[in-house]
């Protein structure tokens, strides 16, 4: 049964590596929905989150697969209730629309959105959520004319108090006192 | 120290020295203990191969006559020899033409490490002459890949390099210098990678997998272990043959598994798989547990996956966890160098012997023999089979020659029908399935045990892809003696033809040129053989001739690999390929 599911790569930031890490999605066929990269808590250490639609068997391969990437240090799947996570939507509008009647300034209070930049032509929005909210937000600006429309990739944290992947570095670190060459 | 040359000093490291990129290359393979390298010259990788003239008494390079020749030379040299093969080729067509073997590298775990020559850096990107963006090409089939434009990286790149590719499960590594790079001055140190934060080469062995493998052992009533590559990869060999021996069970083989325990122990069964035995197949679905060692359930090995010992308990020896589950669910994996896991659990399993149970497999032999190998060894007349010059090559090899194939039905002979005493004697491209590997293989393969008979079995198809390799051999004066069997067809393809296409034979029957007349042509010695009551006594010229040999050998043109299981059927499910008769 396919479901959601969250995977968050920690890796060293080494070019080429987004390249090695989506080949493994297109060789299986399987589309990624989200993908945001970023650096971590941790210095020099990247995040990737990537979201697919998978059965669990097949997201415990992916994983493991990447795991096995030389420069990927530790990778896990995860599902919704594990994890918090948002993604940022903007709108632009014309400022006419916005003029012209004050129910879209109801809308931007209703939906927790704020006004980004207001010029004499457009009208930018911002708002965080998820995905469901984000696109009902466009749905009620869309009779008003959207100009333009945009939605990040997810970003998310995992409920637990440190990331996962502190305390395997720990351990790392203290078997392997020397660093990378010896 | 005081009678050391300034190269030696270099060598030893014993002081950082200001070098050129490519001095610093060649310090660095030198360094890692290569000493042989195949390889093809050309615009971007120039400047190495022109400091290759001052390291020459330690660095061997052989010119092979296309860069698939120098690839697979090096994957033969490393599947014999344990060590990494080492290649050189220069940016675009050089390096794509490398492709098709590290492909065939990555499928098969050998490892070898690449020198590709690239366009100078100011150029990349800019679709510069032969420039191909050779990172990128080789992302999917390498274990890791790199791209060095500074002199100063180079050193560190290839510990890096050499460390991937041999450790945990071996693999490819390309590395990919620029032009600039080879040329640019560095300050050269070295220093060998053993530990990158990022890589666990091996997953540390843990004892409550391997308590729970013994227990599933000490209870099994009809065991089966199918030995994979992993066991010779991980230098094994010994402590398998103490788990063979202490735990009694039924043993096969894979395809990449042949030569890991020699096939006349008491308890081998044969190889699973296609074109496999007729026992270890059947009762891979009447066994109480399969004991996979360092393989991966290929589904050449599974045939169809539902169907694939459903019945069985399984455990999982294995060193690359994304290896455990991603075929076939297993009950006990056990993570780790099979060198450690096996000699561990020996401590935990009881002595024990099945008698019975492995009678049952001598009965699928006595079938196996007589509907399928009876006739192919001993038949009553007609052109040659390809089986029975397996067995009469065994009377002369005696299980010690190394023996390396190309692929198709040659292959499967070969793979049914020699016999092996030692480790490392058996190389053929199994998960790729290359045509075309096994002449330049066991040129390799004679570089890396120069003391060793080598003998390489081709069709007529697949020694025409990269027969031009006679001219690395006739130069090199290697005696690698070479075994075409030569059916006027592309065999493998017009058997599936005869079976699934309704004999409809597309572009499978092949012309080939007067192969003895071509070698001749290249001053290598050879014969052709027409006539069985010739076969044995050219057999044994070939095998005890001086320098290289060809021996072409007219065989049935419509001869069929069986046993069979068939793409798609269970592998209980055998054609023997009599049915029809009956
Ligand atoms: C490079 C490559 N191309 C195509 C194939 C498909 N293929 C597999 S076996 C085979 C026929 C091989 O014929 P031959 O070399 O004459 O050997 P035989 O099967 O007759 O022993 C072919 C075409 C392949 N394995 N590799």
């Amino acid at each position: 049964m396919n479901q959601e599911f969250t995977l968050t790569i920690f890796s060293e930031n080494s070019i080429g590596l987004l390249n090695r890490i989506t080949i493994i999605f297109t060789r299986r066929k399987i589309n990624i929905d989200s993908l945001t990269v970023s650096e971590s808590a941790l210095k020099g250490i990247f995040k990737f989150t990537i979201v697919v639609d998978s059965t669990e068997q097949m997201a415990k391969n992916l994983v493991k697969q990447m795991e096995k990437q030389i420069d990927v240090i530790r990778a896990f799947y995860l599902t919704e209730d594990e994890i918090l996570h948002q993604e940022i939507a903007m709108y632009k509008i014309e400022t006419s629309s916005l003029l012209e009647t004050n129910l879209i300034e109801g809308i931007i209070r209703r939906y927790n959105a704020r006004i980004l930049e207001l010029t004499k032509e457009y009208t930018v929005i911002e708002k965080t959520g998820h995905k469901a909210e984000t696109q009902e937000l466009f749905e009620q600006l869309k009779p008003y004319g959207v100009l333009q429309f945009v939605r990040s990739g997810r970003v998310a944290i995992t409920r637990l108090k440190k990331e996962h992947l502190s305390s395997y570095l720990e351990n790392l670190e203290k078997e392997h006192r020397d660093p990378v060459t010896v | 120290m005081g009678t050391q040359t300034i190269e030696e000093k270099k060598v030893a490291q014993t002081e950082t020295v200001n070098v050129t990129g490519s001095d610093a290359l060649l310090l660095s393979l030198i360094t890692e203990g290569a000493s042989t390298i195949f390889g093809y010259p050309g615009g971007a990788i120039m400047p190495l191969y022109d400091k290759l003239m001052d390291y020459k008494d330690k660095l061997k390079h052989i010119l092979t006559r296309h860069e698939q020749g120098a690839i697979h030379a090096a994957q033969g040299f490393a599947r014999v020899t344990g060590k990494p093969g080492v290649c050189f080729a220069t940016s675009g067509p050089g390096a794509t033409n490398l492709i098709t073997g590290i492909a065939d590298a990555y499928m098969d775990s050998t490892p070898l490490v690449c020198i590709t020559g690239q366009v100078f850096s100011a150029l990349l990107g800019t679709d510069g002459f032969q420039e191909t963006d050779v990172v990128g090409v080789t992302m999917p089939v390498t274990k890791w890949n790199y791209q060095v434009t500074k002199a100063e990286e180079i050193p560190e790149a290839i510990a890096k390099a050499f460390y991937i590719a041999c450790s945990g499960r071996p693999g490819p590594v390309v590395i990919d210098v620029t032009k600039d790079a080879m040329m640019n001055k560095c300050d050269y140190s070295y220093k060998r990678c053993k530990y990158i934060r990022s890589y666990i080469p091996e997953p540390r062995v843990n004892n409550v997998q391997i308590e729970a493998a013994a227990k599933l052992i000490n209870e099994a009533k009809k065991p089966l272990a199918v030995v994979g590559q992993g066991v010779i990869l991980g230098n094994a060999e010994k402590e398998l043959l103490d788990f063979v021996n202490k735990s009694g069970v039924a043993v096969a083989t894979t395809l990449l598994g042949l030569s890991a325990i020699p096939n006349n122990h008491a308890q081998y069964t044969g190889t699973v798989g296609m074109h496999g035995n007729a026992g270890p197949n059947i009762k891979t679905n009447d066994c109480d547990l399969l004991i996979a060692i360092g393989m991966r359930f290929d589904d050449r090995v599974t045939g169809v996956v539902a169907k694939y010992a459903p019945q069985a308990k399984k455990i999982h020896f294995e060193i690359d966890k994304a290896e455990i589950n991603k075929i076939i669910q297993v009950d006990a994996p056990v993570l780790g160098n099979v060198g450690e896991t096996l000699a561990q659990i020996l401590d935990y399993i009881q002595p024990k012997q099945y008698p019975e149970w492995l009678a049952e497999f001598k009965a699928c032999d006595k079938v196996e023999y007589d509907r399928v190998i009876k006739e192919e060894l001993h038949p009553a007349d007609g052109k040659i089979n390809m089986g029975e010059v397996i067995e009469v090559l065994n009377d002369s090899a005696k299980g010690d020659a190394i023996i390396c194939t190309d692929v198709g039905q040659h292959q499967m002979f070969a793979m049914r029908y020699c016999n092996f005493n030692s480790t490392r004697t058996w190389v053929t491209s199994g998960g790729l399935g290359t045509m075309g590997f096994g002449l330049p293989a066991a040129m390799g393969a004679q570089f890396g045990c120069p003391d060793k008979k080598v003998v390489s079995i081709s069709g007529d198809g697949g020694f025409q892809m990269t027969m031009q390799e006679l001219g690395t051999i006739a130069y090199n004066k290697l005696p690698v003696k070479m075994i075409v069997l030569n059916n006027n067809f592309l065999g493998m393809v017009r058997q599936w033809q005869e079976l699934f296409f309704e004999e409809r034979y597309s572009n499978t029957p092949i012309s080939s040129p007067d192969f003895v007349a071509l070698a001749a042509s290249y001053k290598i010695e050879g014969e052709t053989v027409l006539d069985r009551s010739t076969l044995k006594d050219a057999i044994e010229r070939m095998y005890n001739s001086e320098g290289a040999y060809i021996l072409e050998i007219k065989v049935t043109a419509k001869g069929n690999v069986f046993p069979m299981v068939p793409a798609g059927a269970s592998v209980s499910d055998i054609l023997y390929g009599d049915e029809n008769k009956k």
